[in-house]
């Protein structure tokens, strides 16, 4: 059990956009009951949304000892169907208007616009003790790579959270991001760990009930990503009256060193906190923060390690860099590094494989006070609206899709360049990849070009293909 | 162009859809008109009328339709 939720019993756990309340009494009953109509450990893929039906099964799996499977309710069909037969979960839990995607399942339990559906598969792949929850790296290619993550990883890093932002019951955080999503469920876990209550809501930032249920709903604070901060600076949210706003943090990516200032500056200037924050969902959820009150002074530094973890890094030679300024891959040891990767049923067997140690893959420095700087990364990702997208994934669904093509994709947070050799297909491979990835069109543009740079060995020089876009 | 055709150009060209999909156009009723997509066709609109809009109007501005009476209502363009 990772939430005492009786201890809380009649505080407000979740208000929803519609004035639906729970308290931490009634959510934690609601829970047992799903987990007694299963009645067993067992996996079960939950279809997410911000409601509170979704809120229940993921407390209620996870305090009743089920292993959930995390995934966003507006994920593409084609890649859920894939993932279900990936891991062939007994029990599947989603909202009742998906019900028409899963004609061969049946029915078994209901509570709060939720269904709770046994498959009907026939093998059933053993799980790890240790193993609590699975969550997806990607967030929307479809990829069949998840992250395990423990019991000991989500109560550590919950602690840990609630330990550095000072939280407490008074707490009203509302979503403003989606609760598959590591990041968003930071929020919920940290929360539910000292009895504040979740404003759950399934509308953006851009729409006039967002803003109407964070004021009658009293919200102190919210998370956000780069891009969300860029909306917010967009819509002048330096002019927003929002008495009830106590903190804002920002994490899934980078934001501009301008932005940070800006945002930062506006806070102190109104009592506010804004925490910038670093993490990786293969560290459960969060592994540095910059504190508040340094916001302005360290603009642009991802800060330093939460309560219980550590830094170091490393140079090409695998040595650790004891100078500050100089750049080496940032490596981080704690409690809430992940057990590992599942890429199929077999690995939900697995135990720990790291060791308490996480490789990033982020490249950094650190300044003469200890702050440490994201300088690069390592690997061939993007971050797409606070999502990471794998550009190795990308080509590899591009290839898949159309075998015909010669494909390459590379770019900058929030821009992804797919190079293909056919300029009749560009379109095609455009409503591909918004459609598999359910990224907004805007994140892709696709270029013809002769052909794809390669070298002798036939690697694709992505190097050259930066001239297209930057 | 007339300042209808700026409007309808800033959809078709923010939101990449064609123009006979604007009539009755509503926020969240195409995936491309998302909470990205809008902010897209806020700086398109600012850009081709050349205005700053309000936050009230940003978040008011939930349909096709609405989004005209907005702009003649608070920025003078007259369709």
């Amino acid at each position: 059990m990772i939430w005492d939720l009786q201890k809380y019993h009649d505080n407000t756990a979740i208000l929803d956009e519609y004035g639906v309340s729970l308290t931490y009494g009634t959510l934690a009953e609601e829970g047992q009951r799903l987990a007694d109509a299963i009645g067993r450990r067992c996996l079960v893929f939950v279809l997410c949304r911000n409601e509170i039906g979704a809120l229940v099964g993921y407390t209620g799996l996870i305090n009743g000892g089920c292993v959930p499977l995390l995934l966003n309710s507006h994920m593409d069909g084609e890649a859920l169907t894939g993932l279900l037969e990936t891991y062939q979960p007994p029990y599947l839990w989603a909202p009742e208007d998906k019900l028409d995607a899963f004609p061969g399942m049946t029915q078994v339990y209901s509570a709060f616009g939720c269904c709770l559906l046994r498959t009907g598969y026939g093998t059933e792949y053993p799980l790890h003790p240790d193993l609590a929850l699975l969550l997806t790296t990607s967030g929307s290619t479809g990829s069949p790579k998840f992250v395990r993550q423990s019991y000991r990883n989500i109560r550590a890093n919950a602690e840990s959270i609630a330990a550095y932002l000072e939280l407490d019951k008074t707490e009203r955080p509302i979503t403003t991001l989606p609760m598959s999503y590591t990041y968003g469920l930071s929020i919920i876990n940290s929360h539910l760990l000292v009895g504040g209550t979740l404003l759950l809501t399934e509308k953006s930032l851009m729409q006039r009930e967002f803003w109407s249920f964070f004021k009658q709903g009293g919200a102190s604070s919210f998370g956000g990503v780069p891009y969300t901060y860029e909306m917010l600076d967009k819509m002048r949210f330096d002019r927003m009256e929002l008495p009830s706003l106590r903190t804002m943090t920002q994490a899934g990516g980078k934001l501009s060193p301008a932005l940070h200032k800006k945002f930062a500056e506006d806070a102190q200037k109104k009592g506010r906190r804004f925490v910038v924050m670093y993490g990786q969902c293969e560290a459960t959820a969060r592994m540095a923060y910059l504190p508040a009150e340094k916001a302005v002074e360290k603009c642009g530094s991802m800060g330093i390690a939460i309560p219980g973890g550590k830094f170091c890094l490393i140079d090409a030679d695998g040595g650790q860099i004891i100078t500050p300024g100089v750049t080496g891959e940032l490596v981080y040891e704690g409690a809430n590094v992940t057990l590992g990767y599942a890429e199929r049923g077999e690995d939900l067997a697995k135990g720990d494989e790291r060791g308490g140690v996480l490789q990033t893959g982020d490249m950094a420095k650190f300044d003469a006070d200890g702050y440490y700087y994201i300088t690069g990364r390592k690997k061939r990702f993007l971050k797409i609206y606070g999502n990471r997208v794998n550009l190795d994934e990308v080509d590899g669904l591009v290839k898949e899709k159309f075998p015909a093509l010669d494909c390459a994709s590379a770019g900058v947070d929030d821009h992804l360049y797919v190079f293909i050799t056919d300029r009749t297909q560009g379109e095609a491979v455009k409503d591909f990849l918004v459609r598999r990835t359910k990224l907004n069109p805007a994140a892709f543009q696709v270029i013809a070009i002769e052909k794809i740079p390669k070298n002798d060995a036939g690697k694709t020089l992505y190097r050259e293909l930066e001239a297209y876009y930057t | 162009m007339t300042n209808l055709e700026k409007y309808n150009q800033a959809f078709v060209e923010a939101l990449e859809i064609s123009e006979d999909q604007l009539p009755g156009l509503e926020y969240q009723g195409i995936e491309q008109w998302d909470s990205v997509g809008h902010m897209g066709l806020v700086a398109t609109l600012e850009d081709a009328f050349d205005i700053m809009m309000d936050t009230d109007d940003i978040i008011d501005f939930s349909s096709y339709e609405k989004g005209k009476e907005i702009l003649s209502k608070s920025y003078e363009i007259e369709f």
